[in-house]
């Protein structure tokens, strides 16, 4: 809940549209709610990136769980290891504008999301 | 633990969500609702959402586990007063709610909910004749 | 540790108001149909915070990479500002550019006076690179400043360019005209399904028969459309989809099945109409009255001189 206020906060203060605000709290949603079902607990990270000629909103997760042993799986729609609808990994991809994931067996599970305004 | 309060109106149950939900608190609500369907016997689940600023796979999942369960149970469900933004972002996320019926709003909703309970009742004349 | 030594801030510093004077007087001479846009005081504020910042980046000793190094940020941050605002307020970029430029005039003639030999030729060389490197950025952000505007139009005008229309109690209709790419698909999206709220529509007619092709992603962006009205509760209607487009639909496999199609808009109306209950008839007669009318109107004219 803290996690969506400050999205939320941030990505108004940005110029985000109405629908990426959205977009962009529900990929934190699924993202988060990722580490707390598979890892317990996460870290969370939001950062406003500036290149002088855009700015964009980053968010990393990153939990130190079990890990992910097939990512390409992991991402499809519908796959699930749990009682999900396997819609969170992938689903977070489509609605942000970059998405990077790095899992390792035993060590944890980063993922980098980004969108530009 | 705060809980959302149904409203039993005639056939029907009414639910506003006014806050942002906990998962424990959506699960306690999956809960309470199909018991009182079989409670109180009714035809007709009305969800108002229109406060909701997102709904995530969780949440449409659940939405959508409600509408089975409560069809099993002869009751249909109807989701109202969805954002744009939030029902642009379900379709990009992948969720379809299936089995979930919707309106504008609640009051639209109660005359879905008037029309599909009507048409069984004809089908059931319907089929009497035959 | 410092790369270059100037002395030039010293200098600055010392003669400062007399710099910021003539400064000033160079760009009211060539900004004189602006000087609406921007009072004499603004002007002069801008100047100074501008020599301040630049003292105080020249100071830190670090000339190469003034696009870069954070002792810049804040000369970098001004002018970004500065040119933003002088591209919103539709200056040239040469009258934008002219706010680093002019102001080499005043700073050399200053350092003739003050610097002799090597030590002068040294400090206009070090300076103006600097100068011609600041004036460079303020061109580069102003025309990023451009972009965005024009970008910005093209948003206005993608909105514009396809009116949601109110056809009858419970029913609105989007005729789309033109190519649709992903970017006027969203467009179209986001404008129909916030008229749905406001016009609190249960039917919504989508009539693409002016739309040449249609390709798989805005096919997709269309059913994407179809299903997040319904989602809120409204159903969608597609009219007018041409021969080809229907192939190309079939060809890439797009599934169309909870999508209610028509043949026209006539079609999609006359069907929305009847799913809301709706029966048009024509009154008894009617055709007849007014053919009547109409011939004596024409007896009338007939009688005109
Ligand atoms: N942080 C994580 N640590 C370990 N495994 C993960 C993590 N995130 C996802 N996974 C694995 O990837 C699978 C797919 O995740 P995804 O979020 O797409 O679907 P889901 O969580 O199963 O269902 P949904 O998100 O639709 O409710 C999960 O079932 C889980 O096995
Ligand atoms: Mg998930």
């Amino acid at each position: 809940m803290l996690i969506k206020a400050s999205v939320k906060r941030i990505s108004a203060l940005l110029g985000f549209s109405l629908v990426n605000q959205t977009k962009i709290i529900t990929a934190a949603a699924e993202l988060s709610r990722n580490a707390l079902i598979y890892a317990d607990q996460g870290k969370f990270k939001i950062s406003v990136l500036d290149d002088t000629r855009r700015k964009g909103l980053q968010m990393i997760f990153s939990d130190s769980g079990p890990g992910i042993e097939n990512i390409e799986q992991a991402m499809k729609d519908g796959y699930t290891s749990g009682h999900g609808m396997g819609l969170g990994l992938g689903g977070s991809k489509r609605l942000m504008d970059e998405f990077d994931i790095k899992s390792a067996i035993g060590v944890g599970t980063t993922i980098s999301v980004t969108k530009w305004v | 633990m705060e809980r959302i309060p149904i409203l039993k109106v005639g056939q029907y149950l009414l639910i506003t969500i006014q806050v942002d939900l906990h998962d424990k608190m959506i699960l306690a609500l999956q809960d309470e609702l199909t018991n009182m369907i079989v409670k109180t016997g009714a035809r007709g689940i009305l969800i108002d959402i229109s406060a909701l600023e997102i709904v995530d796979s969780f949440i449409g999942r659940v939405l959508a586990q409600v509408a089975s369960c409560a069809k099993l149970l002869d009751a249909e469900t109807v989701v109202t007063g969805m954002r744009p933004a939030v029902a642009i972002t379900m379709v990009e996320l992948g969720i379809s709610m299936k089995g979930v019926h919707t309106a504008l709003n609640a009051e639209d909703g109660m005359e879905l909910l008037n029309d599909i309970l009507h048409r069984d009742e004809y089908a059931h004349d319907f089929s009497a004749i035959n | 540790m410092p790369s270059t030594v100037t002395k030039t801030p010293e200098i600055i510093k010392k003669n400062e108001q007399e710099m910021l004077e003539d400064w000033v007087k160079q760009q009211k001479k060539v900004l004189q149909n602006r000087i609406d846009h921007l009072s004499e005081s603004t002007l002069k504020q801008q100047c100074k915070e501008f020599l301040n910042q630049f003292q105080t980046a020249v100071q830190s000793g670090e000339m190469k990479d003034i696009d870069q190094s954070k002792a810049w940020d804040g000369v970098r941050r001004f002018l970004a500002e500065l040119s933003r605002s002088r591209a919103l307020a539709s200056f040239s970029p040469s009258e934008t550019a002219l706010f680093v430029f002019s102001l080499k005039q005043p700073l050399f003639t200053l350092m003739q006076r003050e610097f002799k030999g090597e030590e002068l030729a040294n400090e206009i060389w070090t300076i103006s690179e600097l100068l011609d490197k600041l004036g460079l950025f303020t061109t580069e952000v102003y025309q990023q400043s451009r972009e965005d505007v024009i970008r910005r139009q093209q948003q206005e005008l993608l909105e514009l360019s396809t009116p949601v229309m109110r056809m009858w109690e419970g029913v609105i209709a989007v005729p789309i005209i033109g190519t649709l790419d992903s970017a006027r698909t969203q467009a179209i999206m986001e404008n129909l399904l916030q008229e749905i709220v406001d016009t609190n529509a249960k039917l919504a007619i989508l009539d693409i028969s002016g739309v040449p092709t249609v390709d798989t992603q805005t096919a997709q962006h269309l059913i994407k459309t179809v299903s997040a009205a319904k989602l809120m509760g409204t159903q969608c209607i597609i009219s007018g989809i041409r021969p080809q487009i229907a192939q190309t639909v079939v060809h890439l496999g797009i599934e169309l099945d909870n999508v209610i199609t028509k043949a026209t808009m006539y079609d999609a109306l006359a069907f929305a109409l009847a799913r809301r209950g709706w029966h048009v008839q024509r009154v008894n007669g009617a055709s007849s009255s007014v053919e009547k009318l109409a011939r004596q109107t024409s007896n009338m004219s007939g009688n005109l001189p």
